[in-house]
């Protein structure tokens, strides 16, 4: 009974996604945006795609109970920005990396009082690769692609326009002095996208505005949970 | 650049099941990465041969399996050819990612004693 065994090889299946905790992690996120009644938007683009000045534009449009989250590798410029804008604002400062994850947006959440707000924009590290990957548990992820990024943006990174739910081309006021066809961008999308769905926005003139505030009330109504007040 | 985020839950997870198995040893790992995954197969295998030392994935192989992506039509399953616009010309319904986006632990291959 007690005789010795050689090792045994053993080959153990295990199918599991690698990101499991993060999902684990964004699942409980959604689940207290949920309960509070606020829908979150995680915004994701390149640098200088136009995010931080969509969200200002947003904050013109008078009071909709917006809260922001500002993902940068260093600095809390965004999130200053996004303050004066009368938008309540935190920083993330992520270091050396690329992407928000799940964990960084709960810790966070911390520090950042929710009751009564009813649209969280969780403003990702610019990059157009990588915040893709990570689920923050967002109701729902806008991708910003300015008009100056070119038309074929699309193409080369599909993975970030696969999982969006809405992509504003910002920057449109630019166009009179660009090369870009902003049809040639929307044939794009469509074939790295399912259900491709684009706004032409330009925030410094307000142009679009009208339907990117359209969309979040649509987005917003969509969802069951009522506000929750914020305590007096 | 994630890849070495990646890699640091990889062997996380490696941890944890060689040490619910008994593993003396764990020889091999089969990892699923998808086309569409977002996670670049080659930084992922430097990045493992960065990060693994002194874990229990230091005599662990690495096994990429690619996966391509393929999109079809939830109707009449009909493949989307690649390149295409995402979207069935016959049902005219929205394409689905059949597979392609996986970053998936399939296999650990160990030693048990």
């Amino acid at each position: 009974m007690c005789e010795k065994k050689a090792e045994e090889a053993v080959s153990l299946e295990v199918h599991q996604r690698i990101l499991s905790r993060n999902d684990e992690t964004a699942r409980h996120n959604r689940e207290h945006f949920d309960r509070l009644g606020t829908i979150a938007v995680n915004l994701m683009g390149s640098p200088g795609s136009g995010k931080t000045a969509l969200l200002e534009a947003t904050a013109r449009r008078g009071n909709r109970r917006v809260a922001a989250l500002a993902g940068d590798l260093e600095t809390d410029r965004d999130a200053q920005r996004l303050a004066a804008a009368g938008i309540p604002s935190l920083p993330i400062t992520t270091g050396s990396a690329c992407h928000l994850d799940a964990g960084m947006v709960h810790r966070a959440l911390h520090d950042l009082p929710l009751e009564g707000i009813r649209l969280l924009a969780i403003e990702n590290v610019g990059n157009l690769v990588c915040p893709a990957v990570y689920d923050l548990g967002q109701h729902a992820s806008v991708v910003a692609l300015s008009v100056t990024e070119g038309e074929d943006k699309p193409l080369k990174y599909p993975v970030m326009f696969r999982t969006a739910d809405l992509v504003v081309i910002t920057k449109v006021d630019l166009l009179p002095h660009l090369d870009v066809d902003v049809r040639a961008i929307r044939n794009n999308l469509a074939r790295v996208m399912p259900r491709p769905r684009a706004i032409e926005v330009s925030s410094r003139t307000g142009e679009g505005i009208d339907q990117w505030m359209q969309w979040l009330d649509e987005l917003c109504e969509a969802a069951t949970a009522p506000l929750q007040e914020a305590r007096a | 650049m994630h890849e070495y985020a990646i890699v640091a839950e990889l062997v996380r997870q490696v941890e944890s099941e060689a040490r619910r198995a008994g593993a003396a040893a764990v020889t091999r790992v089969t990892v699923a990465i998808g086309d569409l995954s977002g996670v670049e197969r080659g930084l992922l295998a430097t990045a493992y041969d960065v990060f693994r030392g002194r874990t229990v994935c230091e005599t662990a192989e690495l096994s990429l399996r690619a996966v391509p992506a393929v999109w079809s039509c939830p109707g009449c399953a009909r493949d989307v050819a690649p390149g295409a616009v995402l979207s069935c010309p016959d049902c005219v319904v929205p394409a689905r990612l059949r597979q392609g986006d996986e970053i998936v632990l399939e296999r650990i291959e160990m030693e048990v004693a």
